[in-house]
């Protein structure tokens, strides 16, 4: 059941109606159901996963807590007999012990997502190795991928790592603790919420209030917009693009990169509208995933605004304990005396988000493309950061053209196109290919041809009256998003019943009608075939 | 907690109720109205897309005694203006293109809710198929069907697995990406009825490209050559539904054999056995082509696949006289209400070929 | 106190720390900035910064900063 299917519709409309039909008590009960129903239909084998995830970091989780207590107890009752040093050492010694239980529990979780989702990855790279030096090669097995795994694995594990830094409560009640692991909205795709952020919204009773039901469904209607008018409708030219990257080189890079910017924005930022909306219509909070992502003037800015969850949990989880971990401390301490301080300063800093980035790439998907892909983000960052003195010497030297609009829209454009053409190495073959592609934007002007004469239509599929709608879906979006800077426009809607229905009818008959759903007209379908 | 919540004045909790009673209306309106422009005509392209819908309106003016039913080979092979021109025999065509056993079935099925013919004639090369094929050609056999029972069971047995059967239920949701693509045709014939494609159920065509003769063709071979059992099981379904009702069930071949779509000698003595084994009269036409004077030189229009009008109408006399001989199809050429029918749908033949061979 | 101003302002020679009280908020640091704060901390005041600590309530202002550093050396 993907998000903007015909089942989901029903699916989430009846969970909708009986969240709001039952005794409060008993809602998340309703949540809970549909989502291990939800999980079920996905595919039945991939329930055992997610449950022993569940269970383990649930019970070690409690584990953690009741030591940590207990220490603290400890410490309390016998403060008169210990010193300060005997209370530190103490102290350090169940922390020690409690770490010693998180690390089996990342082990654990960590090991099932490497061995599920990375086996084939690894062994492919074995063979090829092993390929140099004999015939003989392994077999790659075909391990199935239980939905949403790379989410609920961090959902989870987030939460673990919380409840050992003593910044969440252990959950106690078993059943409510799987509903924020599998909540069946924000299963698939995230936002990969925190568990202080949503947990005790389970808690809460919810009534039926026109505000978050009219927002909601608006939300949930602009999601499909933007996922079934512009990205779906796009996504055939992006297959054919990258489908024979021999005949589509220069222009038609410099075009995916446009194409499939839209796309993934649709997709994506879509399908969260959709997942937050409908939460909401159920009285819930998830958090913000996205903040007008193409704004931002700087890669380090985007990526404070696209997947802004995923990127915290990296920047919480890996980025920081990997930076200022004790043996990267004492690297630090050694390169500075032995580099001098510039180099010094500079080593944790780089090794930990070059490492950050390898595994935000490895997280994404087990191939090549997704850890250059990471690797490549990293170090943009990096000499963005280095080139901070140039752009402030800039900036200082022409403040009146830096302060300008155009300025900023330029810098906007530019981050755009950069993330875009790193971007692009999601949708092709393999990394070669990426960069052949890439590089024949510089060298290849054979096809600019196309767009004057009109025949970039033909080749992509793309008829007229599809990119005059896209491009007004594009503007639309655009609009929406500028004036919904401060308050999103749905809030803002759902004040005024008049204007609130005019918005929902427009976008549910928009879609209807232009959304690329169901099996689609092809003429070619219907050419007389003889019989 | 409760006395924090501020209540919503009543006139605002009437303006929301207001607003999404009127927003659900035209939801539901939407449909209704783009529906009709957004289907597929038929009229310029595919135009056997058509075929099933125009049944209705000749049995709404007179019944038939035969009615034809099957793929291609039945409506680009029969000419019911000739059946009665030269026999008197009131004759109907219900063929489609790749129109399968089943689709056959229910076509049968539903035309006999209007009518009970003397005889069914099936032309038997559609029991090749055990599957469905491919979804164009369902829409192109089901969405003319009037809606009964036997309308919902057809859709059922036919759908691909892609399918939904939401969207025979609301066409609107299969042919609303058509919204790029159409034209005045689509509005023109939007609520306004469409001018007939066919001659009860014959699709003319008036060109020629003769058969290239020389090229002495090895059909493919086959693994297995038994005629899928889906499809044999629909023949009998339509063997009992026809003898429940008293009409001869009468398989044919049509006489037409093209290397593409290859009649086997297999295929041939599977259903001749069947044919003996429930005394049905099958005829292969096949080795008939010489004796009813075809000549694939001038009788075909796309290089011997398929009969032009002046192949269709060798083999209609052909035909039409076992029809009347052998099954004893009464002539009706002296009763005056159905020939006044007859007269008119005749003329319009005529009319078409005169059109069609000036345009050739 | 004086000594942490300056390893701040080492960083951003534009920003008044004494007075900011929206380091994170307003997006004066980021992370990469942090990372370099603690190591230079944990290098002058011997005081080691966990990462459970990284929340924008310690980090936003010269001052919330150096009650953290004194919380942690006091343990």
């Amino acid at each position: 059941m993907t998000l903007t299917s015909f089942p989901f519709l029903l699916f989430a409309a009846v969970t909708v109606l009986l969240y709001y039909l039952v005794p409060k008590r008993g809602q998340w009960i309703v949540l809970l159901t549909a989502s291990v129903l939800f999980y079920a239909a996905a595919g039945g084998w991939y329930l055992p996963f997610i449950l022993v995830t569940v269970l383990t970091t649930f019970f070690l989780a409690r584990i953690i807590e009741r030591r940590a207590k207990a220490d603290e107890d400890y410490i309390t009752t016998h403060k008169a007999d210990m010193d300060k040093d005997a209370r530190k050492a103490y102290k350090a010694a169940g922390k020690k012990k409690r770490f010693r239980i998180l690390t089996a529990g990342l082990i654990l979780n960590f090991g099932i997502l490497a061995v599920l989702k990375y086996t084939g990855f690894t062994l492919s790279i074995v063979n090829d190795i092993l390929g140099l030096f004999t015939a003989s090669t392994l077999t790659v097995p075909s391990l199935i991928l239980p939905l949403g795994i790379s989410f609920y694995t961090f959902r989870s594990t987030g939460y673990l790592i919380d409840v050992y830094r003593g910044k969440a409560k252990a959950a106690t009640n078993l059943g409510k603790y799987a509903l924020f692991i599998s909540f069946f909205p924000a299963v698939m795709q995230g936002p990969i919420c925190r568990y202080n952020d949503l947990a005790d919204q389970f808690d809460t009773p919810h009534r039926a209030e026109w505000d978050n039901l009219s927002a909601g469904l608006l939300r949930v209607l602009w999601g499909f917009f933007k996922k079934l008018v512009v990205a779906d409708t796009l996504m055939g030219a992006v297959k054919t693009i990258v489908g024979t990257p021999e005949d589509f080189g220069g222009m038609y890079v410099l075009l995916l990169i446009i194409l499939y910017s839209a796309v993934i924005y649709g997709d994506f930022t879509g399908g969260i509208d959709i997942t937050i909306g409908l939460s909401r219509m159920l009285g819930l909070r998830l958090t913000e995933n996205f903040n007008r992502p193409f704004s931002s003037r700087s890669t380090a800015e985007y990526w404070n605004r696209w997947h802004i969850t995923m990127g915290s949990w990296f920047t919480d989880y890996v980025f920081y304990p990997l930076s200022i971990c004790s043996s990267m401390q004492k690297l630090t301490k050694w390169s500075r005396a032995h580099l001098g301080k510039a180099v010094g300063m500079r080593f944790p800093v780089y090794l930990a988000t070059l490492v950050t980035w390898f595994l935000t790439g490895l997280w994404h998907g087990a191939s090549w493309n997704f850890i250059v892909w990471g690797v490549l983000n990293g170090v943009i960052i990096l000499i963005s950061r280095e080139c901070e003195p140039l752009y402030k010497r800039f900036r200082e030297r022409f403040p009146r053209l830096t302060s300008s609009a155009f300025y900023g829209g330029f810098m906007c454009v530019r981050t755009f196109f950069l993330m875009g053409a790193v971007r692009i190495l999601d949708c092709y073959r393999d990394v070669p290919v990426t960069f052949k592609a890439f590089a024949s934007m510089f060298y290849d002007f054979s096809h600019w041809g196309d767009l004057l004469d009109g025949s970039v239509m033909d080749k992509l599929g793309i008829t007229l009256p599809v990119w005059i709608l896209v491009g007004l879906a594009t503007l639309l979006i655009f609009f929406v998003s500028r004036s919904g800077k401060d308050t999103p426009v749905a809030d803002r809607l759902s004040n005024r019943p008049v204007l609130w229905t005019l918005a929902a009818l427009g976008l549910a008959v928009t879609v209807m009608i232009f959304g690329s759903y169901g099996i689609g007209f092809d003429a070619g379908d219907f050419i007389y075939g003889q019989y | 907690m409760e006395n924090t919540i501020i209540k919503t004045p009543k006139k605002t909790l009437w303006l929301r109720a207001l607003c999404i009673v009127i927003a659900l209306a035209i939801l539901a309106a939407i449909p209704a109205v783009l529906t009709p422009i957004l289907m597929p005509k038929y009229l310029t392209v595919s135009k056997e897309g058509s075929l099933t819908e125009e049944y209705y309106s000749a049995v709404a003016e007179t019944n038939h005694d035969v009615l034809f039913v099957g793929d291609c080979e039945i409506f680009e092979s029969f000419v019911p203006a000739i059946l009665w021109e030269e026999y008197g025999i009131s004759a109907y065509l219900r063929g489609g293109a790749q129109q399968l056993v089943w689709h056959s079935y229910y076509l049968l099925e539903d035309a006999l809710r209007y009518e009970t013919p003397k005889a069914v004639v099936f032309n038997v090369y559609a029991l090749k198929y055990g599957e469905p094929q491919k979804e164009a050609y369902n829409r192109m056999a089901l969405d003319g069907m009037e809606w009964s029972s036997v309308k919902a069971e057809a859709i059922r047995a036919s759908m691909t697995e892609e399918e939904d059967f939401l969207t025979y239920l609301f066409p609107f949701f299969r042919y609303h990406s058509r919204w790029s693509e159409l034209t005045t045709e689509d509005f023109t014939y939007a609520w306004k009825d469409k001018p007939a494609v066919s001659d009860s159920g014959y699709l003319m065509q008036t060109g020629v490209v003769p058969a290239d003769t020389q090229a002495d063709y090895t059909p493919e071979q086959l693994i297995d050559y038994t005629l899928p059992a889906t499809a044999m099981a629909y023949l009998d379904r339509m063997r009992a539904l026809c003898a429940e009702k008293g009409i001869e069930l009468i398989l044919v071949k049509a006489p037409t054999n093209f290397w593409r779509y290859h009649w086997y000698d297999e295929w041939d003595a599977q259903i001749t056995d069947y044919a003996a084994e429930h005394g049905l009269a099958y005829y292969n036409l096949i080795p008939k082509a010489y004796e009813m004077g075809l000549d694939m030189a001038t009788d075909t229009y796309d290089g011997g696949a398929h009969l032009n009008v002046y192949g269709a109408e060798k083999l209609t006399r052909y035909f039409g006289e076992i029809l009347a001989k052998d099954h004893a199809i009464p002539d009706r050429r002296g009763e005056s209400d159905i020939a006044s029918v007859w007269q008119r749908r005749v003329e319009a033949y005529y009319d078409r070929k005169t059109a069609m061979e000036s345009r050739e | 106190m004086n000594e942490l101003i300056q390893i701040l302002t080492d960083l951003h020679d534009d920003v008044d720390f004494t007075t900011e009280t929206g380091l994170i908020e307003n997006g004066i640091l980021n992370s990469l900035d942090i990372v370099s704060i603690i190591t230079e901390v944990s290098d002058r005041f011997d005081v080691t910064i966990p990462a459970e600590e990284i929340m924008p309530e310690n980090f936003d202002s010269a001052e919330a900063l150096w009650a953290l550093i004194c919380r942690l050396d006091e343990d």
